[in-house]
């Protein structure tokens, strides 16, 4: 073992997944103590890249060196034995175990558990005062807030001694200052001596912690750079492979009659659980409402009261002067036909049926118009025209109605179904995260798009987990923080800080006032 | 029914053929070369027992009367299996909501026969219908207002139709003259459907005038799912829960309208059987179509030819499979019963066995002949 | 103290008919709890059945029945595990598809073999497990209510009614106190925790299927070898999917599972008591009534009108690496 031989190294690694070629000739250095990012769009290949190296998929060619030995990692033990932890995305817990539990599992030390727990009992006391990783081990997973969740699987990498710590856009789910503290974390965890390596797509992360990063295109490696000797602008670059605008160009909102206003407007789970509490909220003709806020504080669920898909638990919300709620009208059908479309957050999931074709995904919720009907008997050849001017007014490829709609590629999906919603000519579109996953192209395609029916006239609600996307649409901003509307401005008075700090729950006023304790920021 | 998920959204590109006929042709050669080693086991030769089941199965016009009247039945269950499925429902009680369904026909059969044929027979298979229906409608509603996993309340539902059915007909219908066997008096001769004309020599089978109903249920079905918005919604509901709750489709209005609809068709095995066969309420009527109409619906992709086909195919085993045992010395009738549960096995559990490299071979050869031209 | 004996009568009846619904009710615990939904319990316990007879009337011992009823049943669990593991295949299709295989299968070759109409030849002696007597039963049986109770309720029962007691903490302690129970239990939760833990799913999930496998083939050999003296076709007339119900009922847990055991157990011995009876006031109930109350009270905790079962997160899905 040489001393100074990078932590991990890859060597022109290939993976293909059927004809897709995912990672093509990747070749990274990572050196021990640093704390490395990997940057790119989704599906750059970045995810693909790190799974190869956790040992969750094989490499099709190429090789892996740790500490400067070349290592066969062909499974997730053969990694964690290399020294190697990975915290995925979604997190790797099982709700119903405790943390001890959940921390033990693959490495319980022995037949019978009593043993072993108390053991890691021990050692998780170490680990948590070392890195200031405070977590209550005998709480269910299933109790505990993300953040500490997080924390859980960073434990659970440490336990199994990683000294490679690979972070996989661990931000998502975090408000700006959890993110804050979660950088604290890594910084901790480099002067130990750890190596961390952070994915992500999100460039104000890269700039805030890392010390060099490495850009990924189309599953290509572009750039190896040291951070101090790059900026967010140049990045951007590498990542879309030409300049971006991270701007949309419009003119300013004209916003007229108040088409949609909420108030009071509450909403309990079946667990009994308060998701919305006291929204207030009015839609303008000619104006884009921008939600912003860490996902999980009651976006989903405000765009689903409002496109009729639950029903709320108390509140008002008056369309065009007429009341909605415990209306018959008040269902996600009905709102449809008197001139609401909604484009949800999550198009695999509620937004397209995959395994139909795009022609009958274009009556998805329209399926009981006139237009779709002659009498008793849907007019398939009418789904099939009209799925086809969708396709070539929204420029979707490839330009086949009757694909099914798991053969597009996410831009094109998430077209079809904006297209859906915005040609039957709606007066209130309500969207969730417009560009998720969604490729540079056709981002501002989509933009362009909100923004044009802005400008004829109709009101809009935008709800994004994005920063940039809520501040670059949107006229008016409000944040929503565990389920309120923490405040709201003028989309031209925004800026990132400020919202930051709403989407942790503190309003504009209260940052004016002055913070009696620091600590109660982060 | 597991979706085939494609992460990358490549779309399978297989000859349809492949898809709904070579496939399940090499499933079912499967199913078959497991059955012909059990023959061998117990000591007789499986192509003579192949023969002798073709041979009973179509070999002659009564057996293909009764290979239809087989066949009447695995498309009624087939059918009441599939719709459910499409409205992603697995349906374990078509046994029970056709024996139920019995209960409907005798009812109307036995107390209202003063109406003249017309109006009794018509009356009887509604009646069927609805009592099939009825004992969906509960576990339907359970899993749709209250999450009750419907595979299971449905195992239940078969258990309780048969103490439902065994209490009627011991203690309540029964008829007295009948020797103590739990059974109901005969039906009145009018309301006996009619059977196959004499001139195709099937009239002494018991194919009947349901073969022709089931084949009209067939086209209904088609038309229903595929080209009524209530048919699209039941596919949403069944294809993705959430988008449908978003495009205002209910999911627990169809769930209930899917399995109440399969009840239905369930109890149409009654009519074949009752109406047309044993003019009688009697125990075990069901026979264990129910479950095979599970391996039909997966034989025939839940679409209303593949479902004929397959039934046809089960119809045939069925009346081969009793031939089988009156011809062969080491073979008993429950041959049948294990040639269906492989089928079963290999169409339906082990369905990826062979279907993952059958799509590799013909999707390399369609990217080499792609890149040649 | 006519009421006494009777109880202790009925009581020892319930032990007899719950012994093959705990082990196949514990059985499907583990695989359900490892994510596996398994209805082909019915199918396991049937072919266990016959293999035990069927090897016990060959060789003449009981305990080689044993052998042949649990290599069966874990021969029946491993395509279980090929099919819904391995191939991913439909959970309830193969289960399904094993019970129907299986009722075909067993009267095919007892027919073939034995040439007694599908049954195997009546057991007789060591080629079943009969009564054992426990020490100082009898001198005990003397000795009010206590006494009475052990000889006539605890003792003199077979071998396979004691390791089905056993058999409760015995599998509730690997369930919950060790590192197998652990793996199993998180498999069932959340399969992608285990396999970024480094742990197989697929293996896992066979090594659960099987000590199903195992302990339903002691379920069905009792049946035959134990319970019965022999094979008849469709012996386990829906206990497996009576375990299955009981294990619903006892949410997927192993004491409250026994408890379910032991009450539908009771339901039945009570049937044939109640056989015709006129009691006061109710009148006769009928045994159907009786007959179909554990599958009326299965259906009724599903509802959650009893109670609310909250089976195992990730069962009847299988496993599918990219997510």
């Amino acid at each position: 073992m040489t001393t100074n031989a990078p932590a991990l190294e890859l060597r022109r690694v290939n993976k293909w997944f059927g004809a897709v070629h995912a990672n093509k000739d990747i070749s990274l250095s990572v050196g021990r103590g640093t704390i490395h990012g990997i940057i790119g769009e989704n599906g750059a290949g970045k995810s693909t890249l790190m799974s190869i190296v956790y040992g969750f998929y094989q490499a099709d060619e190429g090789e892996i060196f740790v500490n400067g030995n070349p290592c066969h990692i062909d499974n997730p033990q053969a990694s964690i034995k290399a020294g190697i932890g990975m915290v995925h995305q979604h997190f790797m817990l099982v709700d119903t175990f405790t943390v001890l539990e959940n921390i033990i599992l693959g490495v319980e030390g022995g037949n019978r558990l009593a043993g072993g727990i108390r053991k890691a009992r021990e050692e998780l006391q170490r680990l948590e005062r070392e890195y200031t990783l405070e977590v209550d081990v005998d709480a269910l997973v299933g109790d505990l807030p993300v953040g500490i969740r997080q924390r859980v699987e960073i434990l659970k990498a440490l336990y199994r001694g990683a000294e490679i710590l690979i972070l996989d856009e661990p931000t998502g789910v975090l408000t700006p200052q959890e993110a804050d503290h979660l950088f604290r974390i890594l910084n901790t965890l480099r002067d130990q001596g750890k190596t961390v390596i952070l994915i992500t797509h999100k460039l104000r992360e890269i700039m805030a912690i890392t010390d060099t990063v490495s850009v990924m295109r189309r599953g290509e490696m572009v750039a190896h750079v040291p951070t101090r000797d790059t900026d967010r602008e140049k990045l951007a670059e590498l990542m879309v492979g030409r300049s971006v605008l991270l701007r949309v160009e419009k003119e300013e909102a004209k916003p007229g009659a108040e088409l949609m206003t909420i108030e009071d407007l509450n909403f309990i789970d079946a667990d009994g659980v308060s998701r919305l509490k006291n929204i207030g909220i009015t839609l303008k003709a000619g104006e884009i409402l921008g939600i912003a806020g860490v996902s999980g504080n009651g976006q989903s669920e405000l765009l689903e009261v409002l496109g009729g898909v639950i029903p709320p638990t108390s509140g008002s919300i008056k369309y065009k002067g007429e009341e909605l709620v415990g209306s018959s009208k008040f269902n996600a059908r009905n709102l449809r036909k008197i001139g609401l479309g909604h484009v949800p957050e999550d198009r695999h999931k509620a937004g397209l049926i995959l395994s139909f074709s795009a022609n009958e995904n274009t009556a998805l919720g329209y399926h009981d118009l006139p237009m779709f009907n002659k009498g008793t008997t849907l007019d398939r050849a009418q789904m099939l025209s009209t799925c086809e001017a969708y396709i070539e007014k929204f420029d979707v490829r490839p330009p086949d109605a009757t694909l099914k709609a798991s053969g597009f590629s996410g831009g094109n999906q998430q077209k079809l179904v904006l297209a859906r919603e915005m040609e039957q000519d709606p007066d209130v579109l309500l969207v969730g995260q417009p560009t998720r996953g969604v490729d540079i192209g056709a981002i501002e395609f989509i933009h362009k798009q909100l923004i044009h029916m802005r400008d004829q006239g109709k009101a809009i609600l935008v709800v994004s987990v994005e920063i940039d996307e809520v501040m670059s649409l949107a006229d008016r901003i409000a944040v929503m923080f565990d389920g309120k509307i923490v405040g709201e401005l003028a989309a031209k008075d925004a800026t990132e800080q400020k919202l930051g700090l709403m989407m942790a729950g503190i309003s504009d006023q209260e940052q004016a006032a002055p913070i009696p304790d620091n600590e109660a920021l982060v | 029914m597991s979706e085939t998920k494609s992460k990358f959204g490549a779309p399978s590109k297989v000859p349809a053929w492949v898809n709904l006929g070579l496939i399940p042709l090499i499933n079912l050669l499967a199913a078959f070369l497991i059955s012909g080693i059990v023959i061998l086991i117990v000591g007789d030769n499986p192509l003579k027992a192949l023969e002798v089941l073709i041979y009973g199965a179509f070999g002659y016009p009564e057996a293909i009367g009764y290979t239809l009247y087989y066949t009447t039945n695995f498309i009624f269950t087939g059918l009441a299996v599939a719709i459910a499925f499409h409205c992603g429902l697995f349906n374990i009680g078509a046994e029970g909501q056709a024996f139920i369904g019995g209960l409907g026909v005798g009812i109307a059969a036995l107390y209202f026969d003063f109406l003249p044929m017309w109006a009794v027979i018509p009356l009887a298979v509604m009646s069927g219908a609805i009592f099939g229906a009825g004992w969906a409608y509960v576990p339907a509603y359970l899993q749709a207002k209250r999450g009750s996993h419907i595979v299971i309340t449905t195992i239940m539902f078969n258990f309780i139709a048969f103490s439902v059915m065994n209490y009627l007909l011991v203690e309540v219908m029964i008829n007295p003259d009948a020797g103590g066997s739990p059974e109901t008096r005969e039906f009145a001769e009018h309301i006996w459907l009619a059977h196959a004309p004499d001139f195709t020599g099937m009239a002494d089978s018991p194919l009947n005038f349901s073969f022709i109903f089931a084949l009209l249920l067939s086209g209904a079905f088609y038309y229903f799912l595929w080209h009524t918005r209530w048919g699209y919604e039941i596919r949403v509901v069944g294809q993705n829960e959430t988008a449908a709750k978003y495009a205002g489709i209910s999911p627990s209005k169809n769930i209930i309208l899917a399995m109440v609809i399969s009840g239905g068709l369930a109890g149409f095995v009654a009519v074949n059987e009752l109406l047309g066969v044993h003019h009688r309420v009697l125990m075990d009527f069901t026979g264990g179509y129910g479950f095979v109409g599970i391996a039909v619906a997966l034989m025939g992709r839940n679409h209303p030819v593949g479902i004929f086909m397959a039934a046809l195919l089960f119809g045939a085993i069925y009346q081969g499979g009793t031939e089988l045992s009156f011809e062969m010395t080491s073979i008993n009738k429950e041959m049948v019963i294990v040639i269906q549960g492989l089928i079963i096995l290999f169409s339906g559990a082990l369905e990826n066995m062979f279907r993952p490299k059958i799509e590799n071979l013909f999707k390399k050869r369609q990217s080499l002949s792609q890149t040649e031209a | 103290m006519e009421i006494f004996e009777l109880t202790i009568l009925m009581l020892d009846a319930t032990f007899r008919v719950a012994t093959p619904l705990i082990l196949a009710a514990l059985a499907g615990m583990y695989s359900e709890r490892a994510g596996i939904v398994d209805i082909g319990l019915e199918g396991k316990m049937l072919g266990a059945a016959f293999a035990a007879a069927a090897v016990a009337t060959v060789t003449g011992s009981a305990w080689l029945g044993l052998l042949a009823g649990i290599a069966a049943s874990l021969a029946l669990s491993s395509l279980h595990a090929y099919a819904c593991v391995t191939h991913k295949g439909n959970q309830v299709v193969s289960g399904m598809a094993i019970n129907i295989v299986v009722a075909g299968l067993t009267p095919t070759l007892g027919f073939a073999w034995f040439k007694l109409g599908g049954r195997t030849p009546a057991l007789t002696g060591d080629e079943r497990f009969s009564g054992i007597t426990l020490p100082f039963a009898d001198a005990l049986s003397n000795v009010p209510i206590f006494g009475y109770i052990y000889a006539e309720l605890i003792s003199g029962h077979n071998i396979i009614v004691y390791m089905a007691a056993a058999a409760v903490p015995i599998f509730a302690y690997i369930l919950y106190r060790t590192r197998f129970g652990l793996r199993v239990r998180a498999v069932g939760e959340n399969p992608h925790a285990v396999d970024t833990a480094g742990i197989s799913v697929e293996i896992m999930r066979y090594k659960a299927l099987a000590v199903t496998g195992f302990l339903c083939g002691i379920a069905g050999s009792y049946l035959s070898t134990a319970h019965g003296a022999g094979f008849i076709r469709d012996m386990t007339a829906g206990k497996g999917y009576l375990a299955l119900a009981a294990l619903i009922f006892g949410k997927w847990k192993p004491v409250p599972t026994m408890f379910a055991c032991l009450l539908f157990a009771f339901t039945d011995a009570v049937q044939v008591r109640l056989q015709g009876v006129d009691l006061p006031i109710i009148g006769v109930i009928p045994v159907q009534f009786i007959q179909a109350l554990p599958y009326i009270l299965t259906v009724l905790l599903l509802a959650g009108f009893v109670g609310k079962a909250n089976p195992p997160k990730a069962i009847g899905e299988p496993y599918i690496k990219e997510k």
